[in-house]
């Protein structure tokens, strides 16, 4: 009974969640004109009273329990109620911890780095629309919930990537990237009707109460999931509906940070762990999941090695990053799949930061080539980006080393082939990593001496946000520490009532010995010493710089594998062609003849009988005797 | 009585009009049309209370023919008169600031279409719903042709032969049906019946249909109305695009899908075909569009596309989709016409091309431009959404491909709709000396009105599902 009373008192608290960022929407939206910079001091707050409440419903919400609870109906006919509600179980809490806490950062971070900018309010009116959605996306109690989240992040996606709108090509970036999610929401939408037609409802309790009638590999779950799938695709950028994400970085930097590395990006990671009941159900999706996670963690870090901008690389690397995210859950390392979602956005927020802040120094340079030996210029830049640097490498003890150890010790139990191909990923990533690294922080200055003249911290609003980050891509990774080295895995046990029922279908492999573990632990890290010996001999001790135009197979990479020309030619173009088509020929010329003709026949036929009216008497009763023997003619014959 | 007054404020109205002039006339008829909407939010209070009886109205006309001049009220009507009613403040205050020749004529037509408009939706005889269809006709022909842009004589003549063409097949329908019945009746109520008509279904079906195709309209009998969008004067495009075409909607449902069941039943899954592919037509033609108001017209001809899909797929998910997304499409489309009004009428420019920069001079138009877009797009939270979840559900329940097909929509839409909104709204301006003044006042209240009620009814869908649901269930059991 007190555990109830307790769950009801939290409610409110829930409920206020997603509604200080709606507030703060709607107040810089609409006052940012008075407001000035403030906005973007109130616009932070909150997020921070967000924050609070999540903390606050964290540290009160009773272990293995969960609050669901539905605010009022949605769209309601028929026998069908879809409710609006909310769900906050261990799951949505992590979530909604690294939402909102990882958000206010960067709200702050982005009061010194959007200072002279004249749409000051308004991109904090947008970002403060985006943690709304995204809470939504996180708490929702069913898909459809998720699914307000799900789009409405894509709006405020379009709305930041395209933020500075006199330039064409950002605005083409925005475009792009709510068209492709759209080609996953389409997925998804389906994958819903699905639901809503065999399982009854789209709550997650009706999905997978009804879900479990159905035998594993039910053709009727794999279709879902795969639905589901293809909108994890479009959100999280996964192959084939990757190319927007790269593009995406046409946004301001925070923006990248926040949304196109730490939160909105990872939706997808969420939303299959989220549905790992009906994922466990269907081995084939698993598997999919699986090999498109692998293939595209290889592809988008094999591209990420040529690349010379310093935000490209590190949108490949999250394109990358969510590839190994995926390929865990498919081989149902759920747990371990989330852990690498937390320990990844700390790190990469902190690497996207820190990258704001070298091209703030740098006046907006973005090109690696360019730069050089900044880390003398400016140190806490410098040193929190290594640290950043490290932990994405999986360097212990900085925390991507023990989600991504977990991810690697899990594939090695399932498959030794996605294992081989992932630690090939990991050690491209620790080499583009540091190429990063070396070229921009080492050896010296490669800008004009108006740049170097310019080079200079950047204030605390911005480097605040850079050591906080750090010291938990520092310590994150303690949370989860491998059977070898502690026995409580204290993030897993915190997950495990959300991954409960979907535990016993996944057959168990991933819990090797210690001998293996430690083997594997081995041959992880010097691997990425060897990387790191490789980005050192390259760009330290032979000082080489990105040749401007690359030859051969780097020319290929360099050029992203003519991906995106590639789409242009075979969907792009060909769909404006069949526009321009329809529109001349079929419904200007074929359609509307018909009609056309259709009115010309009886006009016509009018004057043509007309002519028949001549007034002749004679010629009318020749008319009426001819007419008479026709009709005889009929009646004898007939 | 009710009935009755619903019909006789836009009529007298509309009369009174004819003896105002000049600025009084826009005056008049604002106060003249809130008055109405006042009315209507009055009935729908006595509605909610207590049901259809204060509205009907039932009186003999002539005994041979049998005619019965018969209105009465139902949740389906009642949306359509709220939405019509809703729509002409709006519509009218829209023309506020521009020039209009002879304004007491024009706003006297525009009520007289109010009128006839109100008599469509609570018409429950099909002789005088006959009378209704036919009058609103008359006042839009006047109105494209006398305040219409190029080619107006042309363009206009198309559309009233083409949509007169459609309106004679009805009125064999309904000959038909007359002869049929063995009460030789034409009451609604009769109709729907089992006592009606024995009458070869499959001829009734198709006189029906193409008569509401070509209002819709529905792919291929959509050529009329690309062209007549274009051409028709603003006012006059909003008034077919948010409430005429939505006759043809609301008379599937009302008089096609109860009074011809068999023969909906036999080729239900051409109507349904025709209707999704000209989603897709329909939506493919409009990325390439050059002319902004032609590319509506085609946006348009996809979204009522899937209302039509909806309806055919004739079980309560559909319908219901149906009506919410009439009443979303119809403030929604007046919101995209009135948005292309403004941008023309500052720059006398029609074309997608030659625009853009617009953002950087009238940040708060460009805002509630892109307010409306994400209710077009259907975006969540939109009323948009709504109707076309439950729409696409609604073909998803009679076939899943097919509600796959039609789920394009979600995607070209994106494509079309953003990509106008980029190259009009957004980059640098590329006219030159481009004066641009952000929102008159007018303007302001117009559009912030329809932005309040895109967001209004995606919230709360359940108020227009309360209304319409227990019609709905008599006729689809």
């Amino acid at each position: 009974m007190d555990n109830f009373i307790n769950l009801t008192q939290l409610i409110t608290p829930a409920s206020l969640i997603p509604l200080f960022p709606l507030l703060g929407f709607f107040i810089t939206a609409l006052f940012g004109k008075q407001l000035k910079h403030f906005s973007g001091w109130f616009a932070s707050a909150m997020i921070l009273l967000s924050f609070g409440l999540a903390l606050h419903l964290f540290l009160n919400l009773p272990a293995n329990q969960s609050l669901n609870f539905n605010l009022f109906n949605w769209i309601k006919w028929g026998n069908i109620n879809l409710a609006f509600g909310f769900l906050i179980d261990p799951l949505s809490l992590v979530m909604l911890l690294v939402v909102t806490g990882i958000g206010f950062l960067i709200h702050l971070y982005s009061i010194g780095y959007m200072h002279h900018d004249e749409g000051f309010s308004r991109f904090f009116s947008y970002l403060n629309l985006f943690i709304f959605f995204m809470l939504l996306l996180v708490m929702g109690n069913s898909y459809l919930i998720m699914f307000i989240g799900w789009e409405g992040v894509g709006l405020c996606s379009y709305l930041l990537i395209g933020f500075w709108f006199k330039n064409d090509s950002y605005n083409d970036a925005a475009k792009k990237a709510f068209i492709m999610n759209r080609v996953g929401d389409l997925g998804f939408l389906i994958g819903m009707f699905f639901m809503l037609f065999y399982l009854g409802g789209l709550d997650f309790e009706t999905v997978n109460a009804n879900a479990i009638n159905y035998p594993a590999g039910s053709s009727l779950l794999v279709a879902i999931t795969l639905l589901l799938f293809v909108g994890a695709m479009g959100k999280s950028a996964q192959i084939p509906l990757y190319t927007w994400l790269p593009d995406a970085m046409a946004g301001p930097t925070p923006v990248s940070a926040l949304i196109h590395a730490a939160t909105m990006v990872t939706a997808g990671i969420y939303m299959i762990a989220r549905s790992n009941l009906i994922f466990a159900l269907a081995p084939f999706t698993m598997e999919v999941v699986m090999w498109v996670g692998v293939i595209t963690s290889i592809f988008a870090a094999i591209i990420g090695i040529k690349q010379t901008d310093i935000k490209k690389v590190l949108a490949y690397s999250t394109v990358s990053q969510l590839g190994l995210m995926f390929a865990a859950l498919g081989i149902g390392a759920f747990e371990s799949g989330m852990f690498h979602v937390v320990t990844h956005a700390f790190f990469k927020a902190l690497l996207f930061l820190g990258a704001g802040s070298v091209i703030h120094a740098m006046g907006g340079e973005q090109d690696m080539r360019y730069m050089g030996g900044l880390g003398k210029y400016i140190r806490i830049t410098w040193l929190t980006f290594l640290i950043g640097t490290l932990a994405i490498s999986g360097i212990f003890p900085f925390a991507g080393f023990f989600s991504k150890d977990e991810i690697l010790a899990a594939s090695f139990g399932a498959n030794k082939t996605v294992w081989i191909l992932l630690s090939i990923s990991s050690m491209m990533t620790v080499f583009y990593m540091f190429r990063l690294f070396f070229l921009t922080f080492s050896k010296s200055f490669r800008g004009t001496e108006e740049q170097k003249h310019h080079l200079h911290e950047s204030p605390w609003t911005m480097t605040l946000p850079l050591i906080v980050l750090a010291i938990f891509s520092v310590g994150a990774g303690f949370l989860g520490m491998p059977a070898v080295m502690s026995s409580t895995h204290y993030f897993s046990q915190y997950l495990a009532p959300v991954f409960e029922g979907s535990k016993s279908l996944i057959t168990e492999h991933h819990h090797a010995d210690h001998g293996t573990e430690l083997m594997l632990i081995g041959i992880a890290l010097s691997a990425a010493a060897i990387s790191i010996g490789l980005a050192w001999s390259f760009y330290v001790s032979k000082n080489q710089i990105p040749e401007d135009e690359p030859q051969g197979l780097s020319k290929w990479v360099a050029n992203k594998f003519y991906i995106d020309e590639l789409y242009n030619t075979i969907i792009v173009k060909p769909i404006m062609v069949i526009s321009d088509i329809l529109f001349v020929l079929v419904d200007k010329l074929v359609v509307d003849l018909i009609v056309m003709a259709a009115a010309w026949i009886v006009g016509f036929t009018g004057r043509t009988l007309r002519l028949v009216q001549t007034g002749n008497t004679g010629f009318y009763i020749f008319a009426m005797v001819i007419g008479m023997m026709v009709l005889m003619f009929i009646q004898l014959v007939y | 009585m009710l009935s009755l007054t619903l019909l006789f404020i836009p009529l007298a109205a509309s009369l009174l009009l004819l003896f105002s002039r000049g600025g009084l006339s826009r005056n008049l008829a604002l106060v003249l049309t809130l008055v109405q909407l006042g009315f209507t939010a009055y009935a729908y209070t006595v509605f909610n209370a207590e049901g259809a009886v204060p509205f009907d109205f039932l009186r003999n006309w002539s005994a041979k023919p049998f005619i019965n001049v018969h209105f009465s009220m139902d949740g389906m009507s009642l949306l359509m008169v709220i939405l019509t009613n809703l729509l002409l403040p709006l519509i009218v205050l829209s023309g506020y600031n521009r020039e209009i020749e002879r304004p007491h004529i024009f706003y006297s037509l525009m009520l007289f279409m109010q009128f006839a408009l109100n008599g469509v939706f609570i018409a429950f005889d099909g002789f005088i719903y006959y009378i209704f269809w036919e009058l609103a006709l008359i006042p839009i022909y006047f109105i494209s042709f006398n305040w219409g842009g190029q080619n107006r004589t042309q363009v206009t003549l198309k559309f009233f032969i083409y949509t007169l063409a459609g309106s004679l097949l009805m009125l064999f329908a309904f000959l038909f049906l007359y002869n049929g019945t063995p009460t030789h009746s034409l009451d609604w109520a009769v109709l729907i019946s089992n006592k009606a008509c024995a009458c070869n279904q499959t001829w009734l079906f198709w006189l029906f249909f193409i008569a509401f195709a070509i209002k819709i309209p529905i792919v291929p009998f959509h050529t009329w109305q690309p062209d007549t969008y274009k051409t028709a004067p603003t006012q006059g495009t909003m008034l077919l695009s948010g409430i005429m075409l939505k006759m043809g909607t609301y008379s599937l449902i009302r008089w096609l899908i109860p009074v011809v069941p068999e023969g909906v039943k036999e080729w239900q899954y051409i109507a349904i075909g025709l209707s999704v592919a000209g989603i897709v037509y329909a939506s493919i033609i409009a990325i390439m569009q050059s002319d902004l108001k032609r590319l509506l017209a085609y946006s348009s001809i996809a979204h009522v596309g899937l209302i039509s899909a909806g309806i055919f797929a004739m079980n309560l998910t559909g319908m219901q989709g149906s009506l919410i997304q009439m009443f979303a499409h119809g403030i929604n489309v007046v919101g995209l016409f009135f948005c292309a009004d403004i941008i023309f009428n500052r720059t006398q420019n029609p074309n997608v091309e030659g625009l853009g920069g617009i953002r950087l001079v009238a940040p708060k138009f460009a805002t509630w431009f892109m307010v409306i877009i994400l209710g077009s797009v259907a975006l969540p939270l939109t009323n948009g959404f709504v109707g076309e979840f439950m729409l696409l559900f609604g073909v998803y329940e009679y076939n899943t491909w097919l509600s796959v097909f039609a789920g394009l929509t979600i995607i070209l839409g994106a494509v079309y709709m953003l990509r106008m909104y980029q190259k009009v709204v957004l980059g640098e301006p590329i006219m030159e000396n481009m004066v641009f003044p952000d929102l008159y006042w007018n303007e302001k209240v117009v559009l912030i009105s329809i932005g309040i009620l895109i967001f209004f009814f995606g919230i709360f869908p359940n108020t227009i599902i309360e209304l319409t649901e227990p019609f709905l269930k008599t006729i689809t059991k």
